[in-house]
């Protein structure tokens, strides 16, 4: 039987739940390292005159301090995924755009001190009225938009609006930084993806194995956020650099609320084209996206990343959209669970429930008649569906949730809604879809981009002991238990006696640019390198048991590998060793026409949520949610049903609790948790979760699951607390105040 | 987050405290549970010279019937009917294991449920120099009667009568949107002693003037009561919620800790 598919126990979990785990802060991989404090902008948008250290340099303990002028000479600005007239440095000179922005590093011998020191620097702030400046501006067609609109008979007209929100691990960014010479390594839990190690290092103006860039073992989270911290490895690297000691540096709540990374603020407006039956003819998005004072890398990702995936689950053949990025005072976004999907399913998965009630359809109907039913289906915009059965997942989630007896419910006049999300989940993104913020002309002058690729090593001691080494920067999610268990099938041994090493070095691992932990890929991607490895292994052990006879055992071939290459079949390499690599197929680049498989593997999801709304106060109650899951093979299902959970728990912050909220002076409100308002356990409903399993067409048959319930949650909740109330114009995060004001309204 | 540098004191007698509070003045501040007063000094809000922390001050942490310790930890304080309803809305399991009674009365936040329950009971504060009935306490926004070389060393929680406790908060172990406490004593179905109060919609615990003596303890009662709580409250909105919807919300509360007390 294999190992692959049991609800194996994690084999992270026992030193995890015995404070035994590694992380960032708890490394000490150089002596002497110094700490540092950073001095931030507390306007939104300032300039920034002459900046004094002195009597920060006169405090006890300090070692130094660098200024972003300093920042401005000794480094160029990051390279991002579009072009924008203002720069991005890893600390602000001559002007702070965005409240918390780094505009010095004051190193001290510990962070009481560095904190004293950095209150001690004098800024002469000018402060400037908060500015938006568009930067981008694209547009993309597919099919034939104006028949489309001309034959509807309903065409619904909407503007969504998501407002910025966070991850909010509970571990924050953390970085130690050792310049050397004319190279720096620096210590970070950074999650990828490894193109952005490019860009730090290209900032820095080193060469890719100038920069060795290491990942501690164990992470207290991520969900996309410390994709960012690329920035901070930058300045810490350049204070290490100046001051000539180690630098160590870890980001504390109030820094990271305010200046780590946020996820795109976006309002997209939606027209919608209906036949009477309620076949959906054509869909024009109009997308504005706030990505905060500088366009950073990876970003405008957030706009394209669903690109492929722009007529979510439904056969509507003609689609179009206008991207528009707007640069404003407020914190740099970045990658954030679901990235992009969240805003697109908002704004097209209410659509969906408005064209439902106009219509006369029921919603469940309504998403039957339009759900792509046959597999592969190539997108108006390029996506390509790899599989699934999306009306078998409708079926199961209308039966578990009892979908006809709670419509006889509200029927009968209880004050109950129900809301539906059809979702396709896209994961592993295709390299090359952000430089489709680039014209085809344009993308034709440069290097085309495309794939997604990982890579995996593996070794045999010489008594056959096996370690796998990842590249995918595990945040939480596993990766060493499936890595286990996918090892184990292969080699025949137990999942116990592979040892799994996480940490990534840049300058050893077997790693590519695509590597790293994002858009769900390891099940595809990790998995297929991880059982690619062991493959190559396998095969090698068979042949030299096949040439030495006698049913060895693996001990025996390690053995015999190491100290007796002389008897190994003629031509064999010695030892037992592979490293491969694995891409995702059917990733090519941008095609003239803009069109753009952005990513491999397309799992679906149906939610059903059932809310009752409590008149009096506002508080929305969730009395029920089910989600249905097709994501392919399940590789570990107690590891899946954590990954949904958690996903699940991430979209109910956004629909009911989390905003980052600025003022109208770009002062930021949210800048605690008492103020940013992450749900905790005794706030979260009951999920209940079944799965389908349609098979990916690679790898192991998996595809990525942690990000579904991030996009569906906020329009699944949206949707019941719209249908109870009976209103359109729902906002986010419905809260008990802003529920109240919609039912006054 | 580190808080400024400071000086620490360990009196072991209430003495001692207060003769510590007498030297440093404004610059001091007592630690006591330190589950409000460490995150202001982290996020470096506040910046006393001098933490004077009574944890080890001799009979402090003791409960004498209705008399608590001022370090008597937020947990212990369930055997007082109305306070038991309060504690699980005062912030989480772990934090009341080491907030004291003592702090969150002194520290008078305006949304803080133990000082409205005090008040609403009628309850008082004894401290190192004499003993102030609950409403001469609190005075504003983290704001009491206390003199800087005074010390909260117990309060004193009365019974009450049918008592009742309703807050809205976001999530679990919020700051509250809003909160009402009442204790009341009905005779023959008639009201016959009312204390009604509310919190966070003010810069301190309130009792409100509902004039319910000699009303009938009913449901139409509570609305009533409800609709005046909400008319006489004037809240200022907050990132949060509207004024609008918090005077709304507290008469909604208001009107369910009646009808509960009333039933």
């Amino acid at each position: 039987m294999s190992w692959v598919g049991r609800p194996l126990e994690r084999l992270e979990d026992e030193a995890l739940l015995r404070g035994r785990g590694r992380f960032m802060d708890d490394l000490a991989p150089v002596p002497n390292a110094k700490h540092a404090a950073i001095v931030r902008s507390p306007f939104a948008h300032a300039r920034i005159g002459e900046i004094d250290v002195s009597a920060a340099l006169a405090a006890p303990g300090v070692v130094g301090a660098l200024t972003g002028a300093e920042v401005a000479a000794l480094s160029r600005p990051f390279h991002a995924g579009a072009e924008s007239p203002v720069p991005y440095h890893a600390a602000a000179h001559e002007v702070a755009r965005y409240a918390g922005e780094p505009v010095a590093v004051v190193v001290a011998e510990d962070r009481y001190l560095a904190e004293d020191a950095a209150e001690l620097v004098v800024v002469d702030w000018d402060p400037l009225e908060p500015e938006e400046l568009e930067v981008h501006d694209r547009s993309f067609s597919y099919g034939a938009l104006d028949e489309a609109f001309a034959a509807a008979d309903l065409v619904v007209s909407e503007r969504f609006s998501v407002p910025r929100w966070s991850c909010t691990p509970v571990e924050c960014y953390g970085v130690i930084a050792d310049w050397q010479g004319d190279s720096l390594t620096a210590w970070s839990n950074f999650q990828g993806p490894f193109s952005l190690h490019g860009v730090a290092a290209s900032a820095l103006g080193l060469t890719g194995s100038r920069l060795r860039l290491i990942t501690p073992p164990d992470s207290g989270g991520s969900f996309g956020i410390k994709a960012a911290v690329y920035a901070y490895v930058v300045l810490l690297g350049l204070a290490s650099r100046k001051l000539g000691v180690p630098v160590r540096w870890t980001e504390d709540r109030l820094e990271h609320l305010a200046a780590s990374a946020h996820a795109t603020g976006r309002v997209t407006g939606v027209e919608a084209a209906f036949a009477a039956d309620g076949e959906l003819l054509g869909l024009r998005y109009d997308a504005v996206e706030d990505v905060g004072a500088y366009i950073r890398a990876p970003e405008p990702a957030t706009l394209y990343r669903m690109h492929g995936s722009l007529s979510g689950a439904y056969r509507v053949r003609n689609v179009a959209a206008r991207n528009r990025v707007v640069l404003t005072n407020r914190c740099p976004t970045g990658l954030n669970r679901g990235f992009g999907g969240p805003q697109l399913y908002f704004a097209l998965e209410r659509t969906m429930a408005i064209a439902a009630r106009r219509l006369g359809i029921d919603p469940a109907e309504l998403a039957r008649r339009n759900l792509v039913s046959e597999f592969p289906h190539r997108t108006p915009s390029g996506g390509l569906y790899d599989s699934g059965d999306y009306e078998a997942s409708l079926d199961a989630a209308l039966e578990l949730v009892g979908y006809e007896e709670r419509r006889a419910e509200q029927a009968a006049g209880r004050a109950i809604g129900v809301g539906l999300a059809c979702i396709v989940e896209p994961s592993i993104s295709n390299m090359g879809y952000i430089t489709l913020a680039q014209t085809a002309e344009e993308r034709a002058a440069g290097l085309p981009k495309s794939g997604n690729a990982e890579g995996c090593a593996i070794s045999i001691s010489p008594a056959g002991g096996i370690t796998v080494r990842l590249s995918t920067t595990p945040q939480g999610q596993g990766h060493r238990t499936v890595a286990a268990q996918i090892v184990a099938d292969r080699l025949g041994v137990e999942p116990g006696e592979v040892e799994v090493l996480s940490e990534l070095d840049t300058s050893t691992s077997a790693w590519t640019i695509g590597s790293g932990n994002y858009s769900s890929r390891f099940a595809g991607v990790g998995a297929g390198a991880i059982a690619a490895a062991a493959d190559a292994l396998a095969l090698k052990i068979a042949a030299i048991q096949d040439h030495l006879g006698g049913g060895l055992s693996l001990r025996r071939v390690a053995g015999t590998a190491h100290w007796n290459p002389e008897s190994l079949p003629p031509g064999m390499e010695p030892g037992l060793h592979a490293t491969a690599y694995f891409a995702a197929p059917n990733l090519d680049p941008p095609d003239g026409d803009d069109r753009v498989a952005s990513s491999a593997s397309h799992g679906f999801l149906v939610d059903v949520c059932v809310v009752e709304v409590d008149r009096e106060t506002g508080r929305v109650r969730i009395l029920d949610y089910v989600s249905v899951h097709d994501a392919g093979r399940l590789l570990n299902p107690l590891i899946v049903d954590g990954q949904v959970r958690g996903g699940f728990v991430h979209g109910v912050g956004a629909a009911l609790f989390e905003r980052i909220a600025y003022d109208e002076d770009g002062v930021l409100l949210t800048g605690t948790f008492m103020d940013y308002v992450c749900p905790t356990a005794p706030d979260l409903p009951r999920l209940r979760i079944a799965h389908r399993e349609t098979p990916s067409p690679f790898a192991l048959g998996a595809k990525g699951l942690g990000e579904g319930n991030t996009m569906s949650a906020p329009a699944a909740i949206a949707n019941a607390v719209a249908d109870a109330l009976g209103l359109d114009d729902v906002e986010l995060p419905l809260t008990p105040s802003r529920v109240w004001e919609l039912m006054q309204a | 987050m580190k808080p400024p540098p400071f000086r620490y004191e360990r009196p072991e007698t209430v003495e001692e405290a207060a003769a510590l509070l007498a030297e440093h003045g404004d610059e001091a501040k007592v630690l006591a549970g330190g589950q409000s007063l460490v995150p202001l000094l982290n996020f470096r809000l506040l910046r006393p010279a001098v933490l004077v922390d009574v944890n080890h001050v001799a009979g402090l942490d003791r409960i004498d019937g209705g008399r608590v310790g001022a370090t008597v930890r937020q947990n212990d304080l369930a055997g007082v009917p109305l306070a038991a309803q309060a504690l699980p809305s005062v912030g989480h399991f772990a934090t009341r294991n080491r907030g004291t009674v003592g702090g969150s009365i002194a520290h008078a936040d305006p949304s803080a449920e133990l000082p409205l329950c005090l008040l609403v009971l009628g309850g008082s504060v004894v401290t190192s120099r004499r003993e102030l009935a609950a409403d001469e306490f609190f005075r504003s926004h983290f704001t009491t009667a206390l003199e800087p070389d005074e010390l909260v060393v117990a309060t004193v929680w009365p019974d009450g009568g049918a008592i009742a406790f309703e807050e809205l908060a976001q999530r679990h172990g919020d700051f509250a949107l809003s909160l009402a406490a009442c204790s009341v004593r009905v005779e023959d179905g008639t009201v016959a002693e009312a204390r009604v109060g509310v919190g966070a919609v003010a810069d301190r615990p309130t009792l409100l003037e509902l004039e319910l003596e000699g009303a009938p303890a009913t449901a139409e009662t509570a609305r009533e009561a409800g609709a005046k709580a909400a008319a006489a409250v004037d809240p200022p909105g907050n990132l949060h919620a509207s004024a609008a919807y918090l005077a709304h919300l507290t008469g909604v509360l208001v009107e369910r800790v009646l009808a509960r007390a009333f039933a």
